[in-house]
């Protein structure tokens, strides 16, 4: 078979606009910092967070400049060591047991204000982002009262700094959060500069649980307040997810000192598709690998690597099924891609995928249509990708899928690793023995097979080389937030 | 290949073997057994993600008619009379005497005996006939007495006929036979001068238990050369389900693609709410494509659906819910 992607011709069967109404959101004007259990006014320049689907101002948020990172990191030492840190197990879980259900209460809230901050479709945030969250704290809840369990010592770390990007505002902050707070620690937060509200919504939730005054504080602000947060003197422990880049800055600024730290950095996954897999459903997984969450996900399955012998096949499908695809307003309970979070965002795969272009790739996207104001990108892959294009070897962090291929099953292995990242990778094949003959060679924290972008709190999540060191997830993600002398 | 043919209406020609795999026992199962395989995790959750699209306002009503047309309105019990096959025929021509705007349903579905009746009873009103043959539902019985059944039904005038095919055959992989029995099926089907009856081809997806049995036994019946394939009779259970259907349309647009042919499909069974039946349009749509959202190409095996369908468009109409006394029984 070969081209055959032109456009479904338009069907009656159109579906109306059906947009989740965002009254259940009591948006604020503006919005302070929450420290020591309350909210206070920062003292840096605040700043306009936008809805990247209409570039409309949301609100304005304050920013911590270094006396606010200063007063919530002695806060939260102050909750740790008179309340947080000496409570018993069976104490700490039932609070972390009552936030999770009152982010299940209040999901909905949750679900609307994540999609408006941060451009994704509701129907992620709702079904996958919100659910997921209650769930981690769920999960951590209830290691709370068995750390002694776990095989890592039961003294906590102490004040933890977590810095978190915009890409899953809330569902970071539940991976940072849950943890540190079920070991005893606790914790001074840094949501990303784009994507503060939900963080905001969650220091409300924190209040509504009676949460101890200091035991989680909210930083808003940009790079310079994520900075003084990670380079205080009093924070025990770093975690970071992000980029690589900012990941580097993190690695130098604690080197030497006795802070503790997980990275969690970038990541440009293989998707490996055998001639043997369950083609529809490879073809799905590669959509859901790198057009979920409009490919802003560190783990994204990026590059396609596809057997040759059914390559074009695989893409013919491949088209075909990105034509079905819903480009539009990410309130919209139909939209499958919603925006690109922030203009700046936007410019960079517009730059990588031109540099694609230049380097002599096959570009091709569907005829869909774009709302006329707001970041957007339409679901794009480049074909014929070789090992030495650029767009097969940075992330790009957006929807865009670079399409190699490969003859053997050795070949696809040296393909994959190729690579300065090693967060995950995907295997679809039929042949359950050369799956695990795969997943040994991979170098990837997470090997899917037949599926991708699959998420548990019971399973650990981290990455090799330069997509960091660490774990989060599972009673791995424990060992950060408990002291190694009792090991 | 070249590009899709645009949607034609259903040739009754349907040439048997279209791709030239059947030619030994050996080709063919190589060639059923060599088709890609279904995993059951993802096409459940595809399924399941295509059920949660929302449709509503402009898009509903137009979901609320075609459902409406493309119901095989269905009546298969041993307790059959004239009496009730009349009655469903009319109710099948005018669903709702309370709204002239109601398009008809596709067609009425009944035992072979009673088609001379339901024939009668719906005349010229464009409803079609639709009639179980070949043993239905278990289809174990000989050959040449599957044939009289359809014989029957074809000489009464049945438009359409539903066969089952030999599962008891598939599942052993005996492939020749159940297409021996398609192909000579459809043979019976033909009527001189034209006008034959087509092939409905039920696959009783319940009993075939693997997603990769449905897509084999989706190209099996399309190589015998069936008009539609269906997912059940409605006395096995599970009966249709969504990531069964999906399977099927999946089928059908990839011998398309192979082909240039395109073969209807039919869920039947458990289809009660239009809730579900416009999930099961949703995945008409985007799976196998737009061409396929006509009762031509696509029905819906149900008896109760109907009158929900109904409720629903009176709802759309007037603003509020009335209830199962405003629609009738059958």
């Amino acid at each position: 078979m070969t081209q055959d992607a032109t456009p479904a011709p338009a069907s009656p069967f159109a579906y109306a606009p059906a947009p989740e109404s965002t009254s259940v959101v009591d948006l604020r004007a503006s919005y302070g910092l929450f420290v020591d259990g309350a909210f206070v006014d920062g003292r840096g320049e605040s700043f306009t967070t936008l809805n990247p689907a209409t570039e409309q101002p949301l609100a304005e948020v304050a920013a911590a400049d270094s006396a606010d990172v200063d007063a919530a990191v002695k806060a939260a030492r102050r909750a740790q060591e008179r309340v947080w840190g000496r409570m018993p197990g069976r104490e700490r879980a039932k609070y972390l047991f009552r936030i999770a259900r009152i982010i299940q209460e209040r999901s909905r809230e949750l679900a609307v204000l994540e999609s408006l901050d941060n451009g994704k479709p509701i129907k992620e945030s709702r079904d996958v982002d919100v659910p997921m969250v209650a769930a981690w704290f769920f999960y951590y809840a209830g290691w709370a009262d068995k750390l002694e369990h776990a095989g890592y010592g039961t003294t906590p770390v102490g004040v933890a700094g977590q810095v978190i990007p915009w890409n899953f505002p809330l569902m970071m902050l539940a991976w940072k959060v849950a943890p540190a707070l079920a070991c005893g620690n606790t914790v001074v937060l840094k949501p990303a500069e784009t994507t503060p509200l939900t963080a905001l919504l969650f220091a409300e939730i924190c209040q509504q649980a009676d949460l101890p005054a200091g035991v989680v504080n909210v930083l808003t602000g940009a790079g310079e307040t994520g900075r003084l947060v990670v380079a205080h003197d009093d924070v025990d422990k770093v975690a970071f997810t992000g980029s690589t880049e900012v990941g580097r800055q993190i690695a130098r600024a604690v080197a030497g000192t006795r802070k503790r730290v997980t990275l969690e950095l970038g990541g440009k996954a293989a998707n490996i598709v055998f001639d043997d897999a369950a083609i529809d459903q490879a073809v799905e997984g590669t959509v859901n690998g790198i057009f979920f969450n409009q490919g802003h996900v560190c783990c994204a399955g990026s590059r396609l690597l596809v057997q040759e012998s059914i390559a074009e096949e695989v893409l013919d499908r491949l088209r075909a099924r990105m034509s079905t695809l819903r480009v539009g307003d990410p309130l919209d309970k139909n939209t499958d891609v919603g925006a690109i979070n922030s203009r700046e965002q936007l410019d960079r795969i517009n730059e990588l995928a031109a540099v694609g272009e230049e380097e002599g790739a096959g570009r091709w996207a569907p005829d869909c249509e774009l709302p006329s104001t707001g970041y957007w990108f339409r679901p794009t892959i480049f074909t014929g990708v070789t090992q030495a294009h650029r767009i097969a070897r940075e992330e790009v962090f957006g929807p865009v899928l670079s399409v190699l291929t490969f003859r053997t099953p050795a070949e696809a292995v040296e393909k994959a690793n190729n690579t300065p990242y090693g967060l995950s990778a995907g295997v679809w094949t039929e042949k359950g023995s050369r799956i695990l003959w795969m997943a040994e060679r991979l170098r990837a924290g997470v090997v899917w097979a037949n599926t991708f972008n699959k998420f548990d709190p019971t399973s650990p999540f981290g990455g090799y080389q330069e997509s960091g060191y660490g774990r989060e997830g599972g009673r791995h993600g424990l060992a950060a937030y408990l002291q190694e002398e009792n090991r | 290949m070249a590009a899709p043919p645009t949607a034609a209406t259903p040739s009754s020609a349907a040439p048997t073997d279209p791709l030239g795999v059947a030619g030994s026992d050996a080709s063919l199962r190589r060639f059923l057994h060599g088709l890609p395989g279904v995993d059951q995790v993802g096409v459940e959750a595809r399924a399941a993600g295509l059920g949660t699209r929302s449709v509503k306002t402009t898009a509903k009503a137009y979901a609320l008619d075609l459902a409406v047309r493309m119901v095989d309105l269905t009546t298969l019990e041993g307790a059959d009379t004239p009496g009730k096959v009349r009655a469903l025929s009319a109710k099948a021509v005018r669903p709702d005497p309370t709204d002239a705007s109601c398009p008809a349903a596709a067609a009425v579905c009944v035992y072979p005996d009673l088609v001379a009746t339901a024939k009668q009873a719906l005349g010229s009103s464009g409803v079609k006939v639709a009639s179980v043959a070949t043993a239905f539902p278990s289809g174990r019985a000989a050959l040449d007495l599957k044939l009289a059944d359809v014989a029957n039904a074809v000489a009464d005038g049945a438009d359409e006929i539903d066969m089952v095919i030999d599962r008891g055959a598939f599942l052993v992989g005996d492939y020749r036979r159940v297409l021996d029995e398609i192909v000579a099926v459809r043979e019976v089907c033909a009527r001189p001068g034209g006008h034959d009856a087509h092939l409905k081809v039920i696959l009783e997806t319940g009993e075939l238990a693997t997603y990769d049995n449905v897509r084999r036994a989706s190209w099996l019946a399309m190589t015998g050369g069936a008009d539609f394939i269906k997912t059940s009779t409605g006395k096995v259970q599970p009966a249709a389900t969504l990531p069964v259907t999906l399977v099927m349309l999946e089928a059908v647009r990839d011998f398309r693609r192979a082909t240039g042919r395109m073969i209807g499909v039919k869920p039947a069974g458990g289809i009660r709410t239009t809730k579900d039946a416009i999930k099961y349009l949703v995945t008409v749509n985007e799976v196998a494509g737009p061409d396929w959202l006509d009762p031509d190409w696509f029905r819906f095996g149900a008896s109760s659906l109907l009158n929900d369908l109904l409720l629903q468009r009176q709802k759309m109409r007037t603003g509020h819910y009335s209830g199962p006394d405003h629609v009738t029984l059958d």
